[in-house]
């Protein structure tokens, strides 16, 4: 059954300064990607580290009839898993062990179960990095570490699932079989997936609503033919660009040239 | 159907890792023994190894002074050896997982800079708490501050925010103050305290009693089991703090209940040989060379080798220099320096 978020008066900051102020996002639902854009510091990491829970926030956060704001981060880990766009560095751990901790960490017993191991190769096999498992993660090429970092959300089978730009180290392939995996998995576990994308034509490509945020305020939200428009792009992102369905029906921005500001 | 073909490779693989990281930690406790027992059979006055062994299963047939000298010099000082390793390793490991800094140690936050002030204090004020035995105020008065120093530490990188900077920040704070307030009661100290107070800092097993033995081990039979039980996750905490957080891991609480378990280790063990180096930084790093960062497996290497290689510079330590004792805290920096370069070399090559 696919849930709905619903995010009600959010205020984020940090220290005195506010950074996102009353936000409100309507019903985001399950079994579709929605995509969270915007120019440098427009909030959407703040906001997406506030979705789960690591930046403190005031306001209603709610997935169906959880009010997430309300939970331990224990119990906030149980619904929502967030993917970080730093990735870590001069770690002697493997693939596959990185994924086990993922599901272990949060769990009592210090043996994984057989279950916990045939869990995290599946969820490497689902995104065809099984031959990585028992490579250490300082061997990876950034992708390949991208993957394996997405591998350890997924595994823990969130009901919201918390991207931040989790295709920004991946080659043209790997970024369409990495959107069209969180596609099919939205759809498949009716999961809502929120995803940070600087590149506005891959979100209008895969996510179905497209939310575009400047200095912490919704700039426009929607389908992403209803959220993407040259007015849009000029106010939000300064440039005079058309925005054109191509011949097979796809969405594409051309952007001409940058506007004063 | 055999059980190759039943078992998908990178499981049959993970369970081959397994089985390997545990012949590994196991070695690594029979170099420990072999190493202990080495420690135990060396010594100036050159009894034989076989009566040492026969001494220890059989006491009673040990002549008075053979008895004197395995039960009451040698075995203390080579159990507190191996108990001295271990804590300071397993603090160490810790430490620079919660850190996340491979150049931590148990006194990267001034653990031993505290506990220096109050052996200090002892030493040259003659401060002491009232009812203590005359050889347990010193180390007493050292706990006080390095345990101190610790809950200050945390209660001041809350008032801030915990993150890791803050916390080492702080930390480095607090080394220069207590170095100066050192420093302080060095220049008023007569010359006798003063030079008890260089020794002291030179960490010496010389000061090894039955009585502190059973101290330090029953701090780290405490400890020990709460360190492994937060294994899985200490490696969540690798792969960054808030991916750890979004596992659902209070990281916050687990960093403060680490630093109290290192802070316990390590002022426990300064309290009572002194400040030894080097062990606490180079042994975690050896363990993870051999046994990666599953902390299941990491902090049980890093306690092992801590205690191997103090075992063994408490031997070099008899044998340097014939018919001297050498403060032992001198030897494990001698034996670490060498070792330490040489690990930043081959980090190097990797980076």
């Amino acid at each position: 059954m696919a849930r709905t978020l619903h995010v009600e008066k959010l205020h984020v900051g940090y220290g005195r300064r506010t950074v996102i102020e009353s936000l409100d996002l309507p019903a985001i639902a399950g079994g579709e990607v929605t995509a969270l854009v915007g120019p440098n510091a427009a909030g959407k990491t703040t906001l997406l580290r506030a979705l789960a829970g690591l930046n403190p926030a005031r306001g209603s956060v709610r997935l169906d009839d959880i009010e997430l704001t309300a939970l331990s981060i224990a119990g906030h880990a149980r619904h929502v898993t967030y993917m970080p766009q730093a990735l870590p560095q001069r770690v002697a751990l493997t693939v596959f062990e990185a994924t086990l901790s993922a599901l272990m960490s949060a769990r009592e017993d210090i043996l994984p179960a057989a279950e916990a191991r045939a869990k995290a190769l599946a969820t490497l096999e689902r995104l065809g990095i099984a031959d990585l498992a028992m490579r250490g993660l300082d061997e990876l090429s950034g992708g390949q570490r991208q993957l394996a970092s997405l591998a350890q959300s997924i595994v823990r089978e969130p009901a919201v699932l918390l991207l931040d730009e989790p295709t920004s180290a991946l080659d043209i392939h790997h970024q369409i079989r990495v959107m069209q995996f969180v596609e099919e998995l939205a759809r498949e576990r009716g999961i809502i997936v929120i995803i940070v994308l600087h590149d506005i034509a891959q979100a209008a490509r895969f996510a179905r609503r497209i939310v575009v945020l400047q200095n912490g305020r919704i700039a426009a939200d929607g389908a992403p033919e209803v959220a993407v428009t040259p007015p849009m792009l000029a106010q939000v992102y300064k440039v005079e660009a058309r925005v054109e369905r191509c011949s097979r029906g796809m969405l594409q921005i051309m952007v001409d040239r940058p506007l004063e500001s | 159907m055999t059980d190759a073909a039943a078992t998908p490779a990178p499981l049959a693989a993970y369970a081959r890792l397994i089985r390997r990281r545990v012949a590994i930690v196991a070695g690594l406790g029979v170099v420990m023994v072999v190493a202990l027992l080495f420690d135990i059979a060396t010594g100036p006055s050159n009894l034989p190894v076989g009566e040492v062994i026969a001494g220890l299963l059989h006491p009673s047939t040990l002549s008075a002074p053979a008895r004197v000298i395995i039960w009451e010099v040698r075995l203390p000082y080579a159990l507190m050896a191996v108990l001295v390793g271990a804590a300071l390793a397993l603090a160490g490991a810790e430490m620079q997982t919660i850190l996340n800094n491979p150049l931590a140690s148990p006194f990267t936050l001034g653990v031993s800079s505290a506990a220096s002030f109050g052996a200090a204090l002892a030493l040259v004020l003659g401060l002491a708490i009232p009812g203590l035995p005359a050889g347990w105020n010193l180390p007493a008065l050292a706990f006080v501050f390095a345990f101190g120093s610790v809950l200050m530490l945390q209660a001041l990188a809350s008032l801030r925010g915990t993150g890791v900077e803050t916390l080492v920040l702080f930390g480095i704070a607090m080394v220069f103050t207590f170095n100066a307030l050192v420093a302080l009661v060095q220049f008023v100290a007569s010359q006798e305290a003063l030079q008890q107070l260089v020794f002291w800092s030179m960490g010496s097993l010389a000061r090894a009693t039955w009585e502190k033995l059973a101290g330090l081990a029953f701090v780290l039979a405490l400890t020990a089991p709460f360190s492994l039980a937060a294994s899985w996750k200490m490696t969540a905490l690798r792969l960054g703090e808030d991916r750890a957080r979004s596992f659902g891991i209070a990281v916050a609480r687990l960093r403060f209940l680490s630093l109290l378990r290192v802070s316990l280790l390590a002022a426990t063990s300064v309290a009572f040989v002194g400040t030894i180096g080097f062990i606490g930084l180079v042994a975690p790093h050896i363990a993870r060379l051999l046994v990666g960062e599953d902390h299941r497996f990491f902090l049980p290497a890093s306690l092992l080798c801590g205690a191997a290689i103090m075992s063994l510079a408490s031997v070099a330590s008899k044998i340097l220099v014939p018919g001297t004792l050498l403060p032992v805290g001198i030897v494990t920096a001698l034996i670490g320096v060498p070792f330490f370069i040489a690990l930043i070399f081959s980090r190097r090559e990797r980076l």
